[in-house]
């Protein structure tokens, strides 16, 4: 079984843990597990490295997590990856937004590990 | 039940949303901590004093707050986090705004059409009691209190017309 990396893009560090706690709670196995504090500083670690996976917020200061979203398209190593939005912003106007600028999942916070589950594990296909 | 357009600068925020900012309360608690709060029926003084506040901008516009004690917002993060305490301890102010975050979130997408039409701040925390607030909202704070770990902690929402 490969073993994954991921990237987890959120201005808290207490949920950038909640997250990845989740991740291993639904059973995926990480080699790595990135995090950036906004959109910019994860647009900075993907310059360099692949991810399997990348966990964005919405609402963070210097870059939001849409923004992140479209900036990531010009990105090589960002190409393919699937993008999962875990975000109190759960209207119905931001979730059409962020799936229509390439992310691949949406999670209302608060969230359950199951989830989290449920949203990430379809995505990861055959790399997990 | 009014809606955020029906409120006047002379309204308390609408009854009917009290019921709505103890649910949102609630959930983030069971769902983020495990942990299932107790109801109170007077908000009871609130000693150590910490309080995060995240601002609601558009069609609802005003201020959410999370007022606690150092000791609740220690055990929030610990909680949160799933470790000790003693582990945790620096990151009770990030645990905090994150809570009062998520609780603003729940609570605008639980009133309806609201979801869409207000946005959120991110959350600013302050500690220390020898402080006033003043929010600008014209309207009576909405305030729910709980009591987490047997201590007692509340929520308020204001709203500007």
């Amino acid at each position: 079984m490969k073993k994954l990396r991921a990237l987890i893009v959120d201005d808290s560090s207490v949920m950038r843990k909640i997250v990845e706690r989740s991740l291993r709670q639904a059973g995926i196995e990480f080699a790595e597990v990135r995090e950036a504090s906004n959109g910019a500083e994860g647009l900075g670690a993907l310059k360099n490295e692949t991810m399997d996976l990348i966990l964005c917020d919405i609402n963070m200061p210097v870059m939001d997590g849409l923004e992140f979203l479209r900036q990531l398209q010009t990105v090589d190593n960002a190409k393919g990856v699937p993008v999962v939005m875990i975000t109190t912003e759960g209207s119905e106007s931001h979730v059409v937004q962020a799936l229509s600028i390439g992310a691949r999942g949406y999670i209302r916070k608060p969230f359950t590990p199951e989830q989290v589950k449920e949203h990430v594990i379809p995505l990861l296909g055959n790399t997990k | 039940m009014k809606t955020a357009n029906e409120i006047t600068a002379s309204d308390k925020v609408p009854e009917g949303w009290s019921p709505l900012l103890e649910l949102a309360v609630r959930e983030v608690f069971e769902i983020m901590l495990g942990c299932k709060l107790e109801a109170q029926t007077a908000p009871a003084p609130v000693s150590g004093d910490f309080t995060a506040m995240v601002g609601l901008a558009g069609q609802l516009c005003g201020l959410l707050t999370l007022h606690c004690s150092a000791h609740s917002a220690a055990l929030m993060a610990s909680r949160m986090l799933g470790a000790d305490v003693k582990e945790t301890d620096a990151q009770m102010w990030d645990a905090i705004g994150e809570i009062a975050n998520m609780i603003a979130g729940n609570f605008k997408n639980k009133l309806t059409g609201m979801g869409d039409r207000c946005v959120l701040s991110v959350p600013t925390v302050i500690t220390g009691s020898d402080y006033s607030l003043r929010s600008m909202a014209d309207t009576g704070p909405l305030e729910v209190a709980f009591l987490f770990e047997g201590a007692p902690i509340s929520v308020a929402v204001e709203v500007h017309s």
